[in-house]
């Protein structure tokens, strides 16, 4: 009983960070359609916001909240993800809509920019860049309408655009100046602290739980319940799904598609930040931290059923499970008297690689029967 | 018309003999060390001809190409390794005493025959690729769920032979550069200019098989498929059929691509399975020209050659400026640049400067001379 609970918390744990990765991009691909082989990067840059926020706090002055450190980290990372998302699909993606194999390609492209810019230019400066950007796209919004719209609003923009690159600036040479650690670019991995309350663990039952993991299940559960519930019953949630069932019914009706188009990406690319802060407590950050999820999220979507976020739960959390079964080796301890060839067939998947490949097997057998994934969705197409 | 398709021709000709007599001069010319690297180019160019095939033509972007062209250098590492390790304690590789192994295992025994090595070679990875394709292709799974299937794959194969000390010597690969061919040293200059021989020659031949390929009613049918799928199946024909033989003849020719790539760098490794590797073989096609064939070849030797010069003055900045590239052609060039300059990119762009056409017909009745003309 034990064994089978302390079995099912591992999987939970595997799972729930294959969840919050996959969670923006089953909004992104489920709902968009578009193939975002930079989702891994946009974790990355999460994960490093994390490890900034962190050195930031352990600041002079921050000290004090040290503690509270990973709940502003969720929020730095929600929006400096979701801003080079909403750039990214401005400037790109927006050009590729419905093509899907070229978008992913270009995709790649700015996946491979992007970890070259954090091995060769400072975090501190990326900071500085990210904050610039941040205000100048921010101001215009925040700003009374009719302060912008008069003759004047070349101006202003301009004029908003470099009080957004001033602050930029002095953001930068005040991280780089006062953190020396983020001063000066390396390709090197760092690792993120957790604050003391998140280290060891809770005794229950005769099993210790990471408080780590239990952190980031909560986590991973509150993204879920908050997407679900965005996507269900707020204003522009409905939207979102109206543009996704018929773009050129829901234009006609006065909905501004490419709101939600910028909505939907900065949003899923948000929740990838999200699932970066989570990496970061689990392991070192480096650039290539993402490329190691971004095919497991995607196998978790495709296995889920595209377009709806029951089938990517239940495909993460399954997935997770099974990991944890057989590459733990956890069904010899809890059946011990397998038959022998049984046994050493169970014993050669007993790794976390070779795991992945039999999981990986077992997904396209699966998919040989519900080819649409675990919950298809409902329609009549020429092309399923 | 007449006289320009004339001089076309003459063109055409005159870069023909252009190239065969760079490749022709090359071993005189080129230091040796720049000759490897531009006949490990070459063979990079077949597993790019085997791209282009199924996303050119039938329009399967396979993220997965990886696989099937480090099988074939597995297929001919493992023949060379046993070829030169009959002195050794037991007649097996050495590393295979690090692991305490005393058998050769099972897979490795009909290796020793060069026979079904060279076979091997090619038809291993082409049944791997045509079991892969015939399993995704059956239930029409297609677009970007095959590219991700095939990436998943990549990974899968990635891990196994990453994991796996105990039968292929996991992640430290199997070298071939100390192995002995025909008594002579794999790594000698003598044996590397024959390899490059080699390639060269085989580069053309794939090169014809190809063009064989897609210029009969096949070829039709694949571009069918590309364009319209559901209406080549209402016409009676299987598209499962086309796309998986198609999907196997690119994993042979990723195979023999990976095998001469191998014998030119002296070791295969898993390496060869990491998802960069396999994307960066879509790039070549796609900046070449994707459906021409010719634009793959010239895709990959000048990339990977720009990108060893490249990365020998400023090692930072080939990543900017490959995923530069992959942007730039998918948003601006998207048919490439072989594509480009053979739709009459050159003289649109003349045109748009403000020189205009000159006219053939009068009065104008397709080509206005002050419009672009698209095919």
């Amino acid at each position: 009983m034990q064994l089978i609970l302390e079995s099912l918390f591992n999987g939970v744990a595997i799972g729930s960070v294959l969840l919050i990765a996959a969670l923006g991009l089953a909004i992104v691909f489920g709902l968009m359609g578009v193939i975002n082989l930079a989702h891994g990067e946009l974790m990355m840059l999460g994960a490093y916001s994390t490890y900034i926020t962190q050195l930031i706090f352990k600041l002079p002055i921050l000290m004090p909240f040290y503690n509270a450190y990973v709940i502003v980290a969720i929020a730095v990372a929600f929006l400096v993800s979701g801003v080079v998302g909403i750039l990214l699909e401005r400037s790109v993606i927006r050009r590729l809509y419905g093509n899907p194999l070229e978008t992913l390609l270009a995709t790649w492209g700015v996946s491979l920019i992007l970890q070259q810019f954090v091995r060769s230019v400072p975090l501190a400066y990326g900071a500085g860049l990210i904050i610039a950007l941040l205000l100048g796209l921010l101001l215009p919004i925040v700003l009374s309408k009719e302060f912008i719209s008069n003759r004047y609003d070349r101006f202003i923009k301009l004029g908003s655009w470099s009080i957004a690159t001033l602050i930029g600036v002095l953001t930068a040479s005040g991280l780089s100046s006062s953190i020396s650690k983020i001063g000066r670019a390396s390709a090197r991995n760092v690792d993120v602290t957790a604050p003391s309350w998140m280290r060891g663990g809770i005794d229950l039952w005769g099993i210790t739980f990471p408080v780590t993991r239990l952190v980031i299940i909560v986590i991973t559960l509150i993204s879920v319940l908050s997407v679900t519930w965005f996507l269900n019953r707020s204003v522009w949630g409905i939207r979102i799904r109206a543009v996704t069932q018929n773009r050129s019914m829901s234009d006609c009706l006065g909905i501004s598609t490419e709101t939600v188009d910028i909505l939907t990406f900065g949003i899923g690319s948000g929740l990838a930040g999200v699932a970066g802060v989570a990496v970061s407590l689990l392991g070192s950050v480096g650039p290539n931290v993402g490329g190691s999820y971004i095919v497991g999220c995607f196998m978790v979507v495709v296995l889920g059923g595209v377009g709806n976020l029951i089938g990517t739960v239940i495909a993460s959390f399954s997935i997770g499970i099974l990991t944890d079964l057989i590459g733990a080796g956890r069904l010899l301890t809890i059946w011990p008297d397998m038959p022998g060839p049984l046994a050493s067939t169970v014993d050669f998947f007993a790794t976390t690689s070779m795991a992945r490949v039999l999981i990986f097997a077992l997904i396209v057998i699966f998919l040989q029967f519900r080819p649409a994934g675990l919950f298809p969705q409902k329609g009549r197409m020429v092309e399923a | 018309m007449k006289k320009s398709r004339q001089l076309k021709g003459w063109l055409l000709v005159l870069i023909w003999s252009a190239i065969i007599a760079a490749i022709i001069a090359a071993p005189s010319v080129l230091p040796v060390f720049r000759l490897n690297l531009l006949g490990r180019y070459l063979s990079l160019a077949i597993v790019a001809l085997g791209v282009d095939l199924i996303w050119g033509f039938a329009g399967l972007l396979s993220l997965g190409q990886g696989i099937f062209f480090a099988l074939g250098g597995y297929c001919a590492a493992m023949y060379l390794q046993l070829n030169s390790s009959a002195n050794l304690p037991n007649g097996i590789p050495e590393f295979f005493s690090l692991y305490g192994i005393q058998k050769l295992p099972f897979f490795w025994e009909p290796f020793k025959s060069p026979l079904f090595a060279l076979i091997a070679i090619w038809l291993i990875p082409a049944i791997v690729a045509g079991l892969l394709g015939f399993l995704v292709f059956r239930n029409r799974i297609k677009g970007v769920y095959f590219s991700i299937l095939t990436q998943a794959a990549l990974l899968v194969f990635f891990n196994f032979f990453n994991g796996q000390q105990k039968l292929i010597n996991g992640t430290n690969g199997l070298k071939t550069d100390v192995t002995q061919l025909l008594g002579q040293m794999v790594g000698s200059d003598l044996v590397q200019r024959w390899f490059f021989w080699l390639t060269a020659v085989l580069v053309l031949l794939t090169w014809l098989f190809a063009r064989w390929i897609v210029r009969d009613r096949f070829g039709n049918i694949l571009i069918g498929i590309r364009d319209d799928e559901p209406r080549v199946r209402f016409t009676g024909y299987n598209p499962t059929l086309f796309k998986t033989i198609v999907f196997s003849i690119a994993g042979g020719l990723a195979g023999i691509s990976g095998a001469l790539y191998t014998v030119q760098s002296g070791i295969v490794s898993p390496q060869f399975m990491t998802v960069p590797f396999s994307i960066e073989m879509v790039i070549w096609v796609a900046v070449g020209g994707r459906g021409t064939l010719l634009g793959a070849i010239l895709g990959a030797v000048t990339i990977n050659y720009a990108k060893s010069l490249v990365s020998e003055a400023l090692p930072a900045s080939w990543m900017f400026i490959q995923g530069g590239l992959f942007i730039l052609v998918v948003t601006a060039l998207p048919e490439g640049v072989l594509g480009w300059v053979q739709s009459d990119g050159p003289r649109n762009l003349l045109t748009r400067l403000g020189i205009p056409r000159p006219l053939s017909t009068y009065p104008s009745l397709e080509a206005d001379g002050d419009k672009e003309v698209k095919p």
